[in-house]
């Protein structure tokens, strides 16, 4: 055999072993959502068995989990939104009218994400409970929204610095005013910078769990509070478990694979390109 | 603020083309909010997370209050949970680095390298980072870990081993497992995406030179990595030094304080034993930490800010 061919023979056994194992626990949950209670808990574990989409019934028809997606997509489009609608005029300020302090100020932004929420876990804490806005979807969704708010800044900056001058230019010479020039020229050109970059805000906030499990309880309460209520030892129900936990992570898995490029640019700040 | 920007505009419609672009004046209303909600949002919690760190504040004694001094401190500096949580949550950052950054270097060497159906096989390694923490601390709890009916427990008695119980005889350990194979997919996803924008002639002049994989490895392909190593070391340590959610579904720090981490002592202090005051202090010293990291990382942000 072709060295050359024994080398990618090799390397795709290894890369697909190593993938293989990464992925093996998704694997093994999605295959225990179609099992039944009995076969989910079965020793030696079943790899072959009937499936039954019975778990997936039984999840969808408790009206609670519908009430906690609907609060995992609210909050986290809601969120998304809000940060977006912040974060136009100053990426675009930024991004086209660059002061001596605009790298600073960049940077602030960026650092105030680093602060550790721990660190703020108590006024905020102690803020929510005074205006009432614990277990409300409002609250959680004004949380999100700024925890969000410098990354999102911060890819809109980067995308917005991709946009060619020339074109806002010569949309200005023929008597566009800015609102034009921002809704008109830039908005449409740098679609796809903002998509990825509301997909990415989306994955931080349906993925996020620390002010969800701290703020929430029930009414607002998104996938990640629920699925953690599942950690009661009374509670084994491991397929349906399963089967929620299928449901919970299956739009952001698509969401991630789409925008992976986009993820490296805005989880590293462009420090890695 | 529609007042603002109205006048704030006005000049640019009677101003030509080409000074608008020098104008900074027109900038401040368009990036104000976003200005002024961060500030709300970390500079006034934060202070006053330090003016908490300085009284004597309990939710369920309203009897207690007053300014506590250094109190707060002194008698978190000496109390043992302190330094059990700090113990522990250094031994998990460092051992989540470790694993991932050692792992996520070799596996990104593995998926440049041209194979059959590399694209698919990539998307399934960085598939767990997308789980919500919750869904994969229970997947490894009730599933893989479980003394009795987990997966894990299944192979050793298979191999005639007693079964580990993991959350029970070394639950900091299995907490570290699963956080690891939470942030793998992110160290492989930064490293692979640093090692492609590797010169591709520069490889091919040290294979010329009758450079072996070993020597790529260490000699090419390691230096040019360094920068996107620290950069992955400096951001998982920001995010590992606040594990929360993975502690809370399976061993809520325990047995006693065995995988309590800062973050869940700040949280058992704040929310369960109603100590705001102490839980401040914590809260003041988890900031410092975090902050010891954040500097390098913002300073190596700024670098490339300025290409």
């Amino acid at each position: 055999m072709h060295p050359k061919t024994r080398d990618k023979l090799i390397y795709t056994l290894v890369g697909w072993l190593a993938a293989g194992v990464i992925f093996f626990p998704i694997f093994w949950m999605v295959l225990t959502s179609f099992k039944t209670e009995v076969e989910a808990i079965a020793t030696p574990p079943k790899l072959f068995f009937t499936p039954t989409l019975e778990n997936y019934v039984t999840v969808r028809e408790r009206a609670d989990y519908v009430h906690f997606a609907l609060n995992s997509i609210i909050i986290s489009v809601g969120a998304t939104f809000l940060a977006t609608l912040i974060a136009v005029p100053a990426a675009y300020a930024m991004a086209f009218f660059p002061g001596k302090r605009t790298k600073d100020l960049l940077l602030w932004m960026l650092s105030t994400k680093m602060m550790p929420a721990v660190g703020v876990l108590i006024p905020i804490y102690l803020l929510f409970r005074d205006t009432g806005a614990i277990d409300t979807r409002w609250g959680l969704i004004v949380v999100y929204t700024l925890m969000n708010l410098p990354i999102v800044v911060w890819m809109l900056y980067t995308f917005f610095k991709e946009v060619p001058k020339d074109i806002l230019e010569a949309g200005r010479m023929d008597g566009a005013k800015p609102k034009q020039e921002v809704w008109m020229l830039l908005m449409p050109l740098s679609l796809p910078g903002i998509a990825s970059t509301a997909l990415l805000s989306i994955i931080l906030c349906w993925n996020e769990a620390f002010w969800s499990l701290n703020l929430t309880t029930s009414q607002a309460a998104p996938l990640t509070t629920f699925i953690a209520s599942f950690s009661a030892p009374e509670g084994l129900f491991w397929a349906k478990l399963s089967a929620a936990s299928t449901i919970a992570i299956a739009p952001i898995l698509v969401f991630g694979w789409m925008s992976q490029r986009q993820l490296v640019r805005g989880l590293t700040f462009g420090a890695v390109k | 603020m529609a007042g603002t920007t109205t006048t704030a505009t006005l000049p640019s419609a009677s101003a030509s083309a080409g000074k608008r672009s020098q104008r900074n004046v027109r900038t401040l209303p368009l990036i104000a909010p976003s200005v002024i909600l961060l500030f709300l949002w970390m500079i006034v919690p934060l202070a006053m997370t330090l003016w908490f760190s300085f009284q004597y504040y309990n939710l369920l004694d309203p009897s207690v209050g007053g300014f506590a001094g250094f109190e707060n401190y002194t008698f978190l500096l000496t109390d043992p949970s302190l330094w059990t949580a700090m113990a522990n949550t250094l031994f998990l950052v460092f051992w989540v680095l470790v694993i991932t950054v050692g792992f996520g270097t070799l596996l990104a060497v593995l998926f440049d390298q041209e194979f059959y159906g590399r694209s698919i096989a990539r998307l399934l390694a960085i598939a767990p980072f997308f789980v919500m923490p919750t869904v994969s601390a229970l997947v490894w709890k009730n599933m893989l870990m479980h003394p009795v009916n987990g997966l894990f427990a299944f192979f050793a008695r298979s191999l005639g081993l007693p079964a580990i119980d993991f959350f029970g005889s070394f639950p900091l350990t299995s907490v570290i497992i699963i956080v690891a194979w939470q942030w793998l997919p992110f160290a492989l996803l930064i490293l692979l995406t640093a090692i492609q924008s590797l010169d591709s002639e520069q490889k091919e002049a040290a294979r010329m030179d009758g450079a072996g994989p070993f020597a790529m490895f260490f000699f090419i392909i390691l230096p040019h990595l360094g920068r996107a190593i620290s950069v992955v070391i400096m951001i998982e340590t920001i995010f590992l030094l606040s594990v929360f959610a993975e502690i809370y579904v399976t061993t809520s720090g325990g047995p006693g304080l065995a995988s309590t981490n800062l973050a869940f002592l700040i949280y058992l202090r704040a929310l369960r034993e109603y100590d705001v005051g102490g839980a401040s202090a914590a809260g003041v010293i988890a900031v410092i930490l975090a902050n010891i990291v954040a500097i390098f990382l913002v300073r190596s942000i700024a670098k490339n800010i300025a290409d």
